[in-house]
């Protein structure tokens, strides 16, 4: 029997949920079973990849058996060719980045002049920011360089970002950018 | 990475330097640990004695930024001992190529340098020309104005004495790393290069990696398993994010972002589509007007046309001759020049170099939107040091966006890995995935500019093709299937016959006549047909680690790039232990075929088994106009050879080996805060920055974690006994680091890891510091390292020189 050491938790969470598995040879502490019992019988687990360094180890998030809840616990994906289940400090600590509540949840806005944030609604956010593109590229767009020459660009807006991330929304970021008419477009590459 | 991170294990010796891949790739020392239990030897070069330097076999130093002095060493002592791979450099390589009259390299400066524009006319860096237009070639080395007799006269003058002078290295230990790493120059050997941005943030950044790519050429390490030039790329998908060129100078697949001079499409096809004369180059970019249409096809759709040049001129272009980088943003910020800025999932305020500069800058602007996780310096700066709010006229808006497991799509790994990632959870309240966000302001971008009849411009923003959506939400994988590319209407390529709406099968069948579109030409193969090649899990079961069926690797899922360079001229593998890839002659009914890893095209071995050569066949070179790996680099803007100059900041006033101190082409700027200070005795001390492993970048990210920052709590920096005992610190004292462009409080760690240096006679201390603590949080954990770091770069990339600076440590 070629079992994977994930099949192999597998099996033997069933096993402890009731199903009898014999034969594997193995005999673990009754309370590392009952912890993975647990999470195999609550918990969703859904396969994905560390968002820190570019080594691109495999994680396994699991979440409440609603599906796309909250997350319980994430770890190294066992059956991941490069990183075989294991992680760094900060991988290991992954689950912290997602469950922490100094994450900002809400759109943020500081008036000029202002001493404080105040809460405003996506809606208003991204009207007043198409707004404030719209004026900015009015008033710097160049048709022409100085030698005469086509040029087409938005001198007046500048935009980082960004590494982190995913490859589709890389594109998109950067064709929205250039559809504007920007040309300072960078990010973390450059530095 | 040419190779990439299981790759690793297959290697004989591993030199990382300009990296501490234990510390800050912590999962890449699997494989180092595997070669090493194979037999493999591990060298640490680094000014610092590292995690990585721990686990080394051989461990030395080196003062920062002094790099190509130390490999211009290991050049010379190949070329003396006759270590290298002669048929490899003389076939593979333009080793042979016979350079032009009008090159000539004298006292640090190569032929045709302006001083006044501190620049270099390319064109003398040239090679002779036969009557067909085929650079001459004499592959027996011999020719007194070959490129190989240029490489042994050009670092002749590198010698242990002169080496070890500029860089504090004793002798003894610049001869034990040339001999260890130089004995991967015989076949079947190879030796590999694990470095980082202790090579990149440098003025001379690009000239230490051309450094080791001639290392890696000469003793024919490139292509092969366990060989390479392999960057260890920071940001999880900083791969992904480059190759769709979220960059001035490229869009999407490396293709160029047309200048001013380009009118037309034809125009601009035809400047960047390079041309070879010889029938045995592959000449690969000779396709680049297939993938530049494909390219403008997924921009604009069925608006793209024929008739108006595909939508050429709805994108902006570059003035000729003008950089638009990382340095020269924010000094256009400095200066006035925008009202408007985004930053998405980036901290600039701590990131860059000069960070109060840069601080500085975003008070010039009007709005700026920052899209984050969790608050940072760059979001909150109107509220930082030195500021008060109350003056401080720019508009903010701070955008909660998802974490990575509360979305779906892909990354790209270090090793041209792009892997899929499904989503896990929700985000938090009313925190938005960043393709949502970008979504949402391009449909409200376009309602603006549809509803308003005197809009400027109007045309590219409401023909931007922006459909990937699916019941209002972005939908990834409609856009990975654009980036993929689709067949726009029914065509037969090939022998092959695709129906419209077909996705393509893999950049090979991509057209130059709007037939096809694909919003990344390096990405199409990678959504087909078959499915999302990304999310494949099927590992390897035994071989070299290619796992060919695990998630999907560009380009065509070729997992060793340049790796017709692994073989024989018979197509036999250099390393019969380690073959990539090898020609069977009986493969595809006797016709003959290559084996392995997707090979770097599938044309014949260079000669048939009876030792003709075979007219069929390509040079391995794929990418090279000629065919040829570039030992001599033509296209670089500071010289076709590396040459060692001192850092814009250093502790020397002479270079030894010409009267050239520091690059004659780098960048500098000259706002009021662009303050450069050299042999300044207010600041004796070098100063360089890194990472710890617990900390992300500008720590965005894992300040705000409590496991993390229990473990790494605040700014520290580290120095010598001897330093600490000039200074009078002791371990754990609070002290002040200063450049000439600012201050950061920071613990003092005393250490034997970091030693003095003699440098050309005279004693010279070095420190380091983490960049990844902010004003922000936590409270009193120190603020960012960059506050120290100058304004200047590369002259190639204008990546900032981080790496090697000038600064004074005195208790606080």
């Amino acid at each position: 029997m070629n079992v994977t050491r994930r099949d192999f938790f597998k099996i033997t969470g069933a096993s402890a949920a009731g199903i009898a598995v014999m034969g594997l040879g193995l005999d673990l502490k009754p309370f590392k079973s009952h912890a993975q019992t647990l999470k195999l019988r609550f918990a969703k687990e859904t396969t994905s990849i560390c968002c820190y360094c570019a080594v691109g180890c495999g994680i396994i998030c699991s979440t409440g058996e609603a599906g796309a809840g909250k997350i319980i616990n994430i770890e190294g994906d066992p059956d991941h060719p490069v990183n075989e289940g294991a992680l760094c400090a900060k991988g290991a600590a992954l689950s912290q980045l997602a469950n922490n509540e100094n994450r900002l949840t809400t759109p943020l806005y500081r008036a000029p002049y202002s001493t404080k944030w105040q809460k405003v609604s996506w809606d208003w956010a991204l009207w007043t920011i198409a707004k404030r593109v719209k004026n900015s590229r009015e008033a710097s767009f160049e048709h022409k360089n100085a030698k005469g020459q086509v040029v087409n660009r938005t001198n007046g807006i500048a935009n980082v970002g960004s590494a982190a991330l995913d490859n589709e929304e890389c594109w998109l970021i950067q064709a929205l950018m250039r559809s504007l008419g920007l040309v300072y477009i960078e990010h973390q590459a450059r530095i | 990475m040419t190779n990439h991170w299981i790759d690793i294990r297959n290697s004989d010796c591993i030199l990382i330097m300009g990296s501490n891949a234990a510390e800050n790739h912590p999962i890449s020392f699997k494989w180092v640990n595997e070669a090493m239990k194979r037999g493999a030897k591990l060298i640490s070069v680094d000014p610092r004695f590292t995690r990585t330097s721990s686990k080394a076999d051989f461990y030395t130093a080196l003062r920062s930024g002094t790099d190509i002095a130390f490999l211009g060493g290991m050049i010379k002592y190949i070329l003396d001992n006759d270590k290298y791979f002669k048929e490899y450099v003389a076939e593979y390589t333009n080793a042979s190529f016979i350079l032009a009259d009008t090159y000539d390299f004298k006292d640090g400066l190569f032929s045709g340098y302006d001083p006044e524009k501190r620049k270099y006319d390319k064109s003398k860096w040239a090679f002779k020309k036969d009557a067909n237009g085929v650079s001459k070639r004499d592959r027996t080395l011999q020719d007194p104005r070959c490129v190989f007799q240029m490489i042994k006269k050009h670092y002749s003058r590198y010698d242990l004495n002169t080496v070890s002078a500029i860089t504090g290295t004793p002798k003894e230990d610049l001869a034990k790393v040339y001999e260890m790493y130089a004995s991967t120059g015989r076949k079947g050997k190879a030796g590999t290069i694990m470095y980082a941005m202790g090579w990149t943030q440098h003025t001379v950044g690009v000239q230490n990696i051309r450094t080791m790519a001639i290392i890696q050429l000469l003793l024919g390490n490139m292509g092969v398993a366990g060989g390479g030039v392999n960057a260890l790329r920071g940001e999880s998908n900083v791969q992904g994010s480059t190759d769709h060129c979220i960059l001035y100078h490229i869009w999407p697949g490396y293709l160029k972002t047309p200048k001013a001079s380009l009118p037309t499409l034809e125009a601009y096809n035809k400047k960047y589509t390079p041309k070879t004369n010889d029938p045995l180059s592959a000449n690969w970019w000779g396709n680049y007007p297939k993938y530049s249409v494909s390219l403008l096809k997924s921009f604009f759709g069925d608006k793209a046309t024929a008739a108006n040049d595909f939508g050429y001129n709805w994108l902006p272009k570059l003035d000729d001759g003008k950089a638009y980088t990382w340095l020269d943003l924010f000094d256009a910020m400095y200066r006035g020049e925008f009202t408007g800025f985004f930053a998405w999932g980036q901290n600039p305020a701590g990131s860059g170099a000069n960070s109060n500069k840069t601080r500085e800058a975003l008070t010039k602007l009007d709005w700026m939107v920052n899209v984050n996780i969790f608050d940072n310096e760059t979001g909150s700066f109107w509220k930082g040091p030195g500021m008060d709010p109350r003056k401080v006229k720019t508009e903010v808006f701070m955008l909660p966006c998802a974490v990575s497991v509360e979305k779906e799509g892909s990354i790209t790994n270090s090793g041209r890995w792009m892997q899929w990632r499904y989503k896990a959870a929700n985000p938090p309240d009313q925190a938005w995935p960043d393709g949502q966000i970008l979504i949402r302001l391009g449909k409200t971008l376009k309602y603006l500019y549809k509803k308003d009849k005197n809009a400027v411009f109007p045309e590219p923003i409401l023909n931007l093709k922006w459909d990937y959506t699916t019941h209002g939400e972005f939908d990834p994988h409609k856009m990975a299937k654009e980036i993929n590319g689709y067949f726009l209407r029914d065509v037969t390529v090939k022998g092959k016959h695709f129906k419209k709406g077909d996705l393509v099968p893999s950049f090979a069948y991509l057209q130059a006549d709007g037939s096809t579109s694909s919003a990344n030409w390096l990405y199409c193969n990678s959504y087909t047909a078959k499915g999302n090649m990304a999310a494949r899990r099927k590992r390897e079961k035994s071989g070299i680690g290619l796992n060919l069926e695990w998630a999907w690797c560009w380009p065509v899922n070729r997992r060793i790039i340049y790796n017709r360079a692994s073989v024989d001229k018979y197509g036999k593998p250099w390393d019969r232990e380690h073959p990539v890839i090898a020609w069977d002659p009986g493969a595809k009914g006797g016709k003959g075929g290559w084996v392995g890893d997707v090979p770097d095209g599938g044309w014949p071995p260079m000669l048939n088994p009876d030792g003709t050569p075979n007219p069929k066949t390509k040079y391995p070179f794929i990418m090279k106009p000629e065919g040829h790996a570039h030992v001599f680099g033509p296209g670089r803007a500071d010289g076709p050879f590396s040459e060692h100059y001192e850092p814009i900041e250093c502790p020397v006033e002479k270079n030894p080996l010409s009267s050239q101190l520091v690059s004659p082409v780098a960048p500098l700027y000259s706002t009021k805060m662009d303050i450069y200070k050299s042999c300044d005795p207010k600041y004796p001390i070098v100063g360089t920055t890194y990472r710890v492993c617990e900390h992300w970048q500008t720590g965005v990210m894992t300040r705000w974690q409590p496991w993390l920052l229990e473990a790494e709590p605040q700014l520290f920096v580290e120095m010598s006994k001897e330093l600490a005992k000039l200074k009078g610190i002791k371990n754990g004292d609070k002290v002040v680091v200063e450049s000439a462009r600012g201050k950061v409080e920071a613990v003092a760690v005393v250490t034997i890891r970091l030693r003095p240096f003699m440098i050309e006679g005279n004693t010279v201390h070095e420190v380091g510091l983490p960049y990844h603590f902010g004003w922000v949080h936590p409270k009193n954990g120190g603020d960012s390292a960059n506050i120290l770091t100058p304004s200047t770069g590369d002259p190639n990339t204008r990546i900032p020189e981080t790496k090697a600076f000038m600064v004074n440590v005195r208790k606080a």
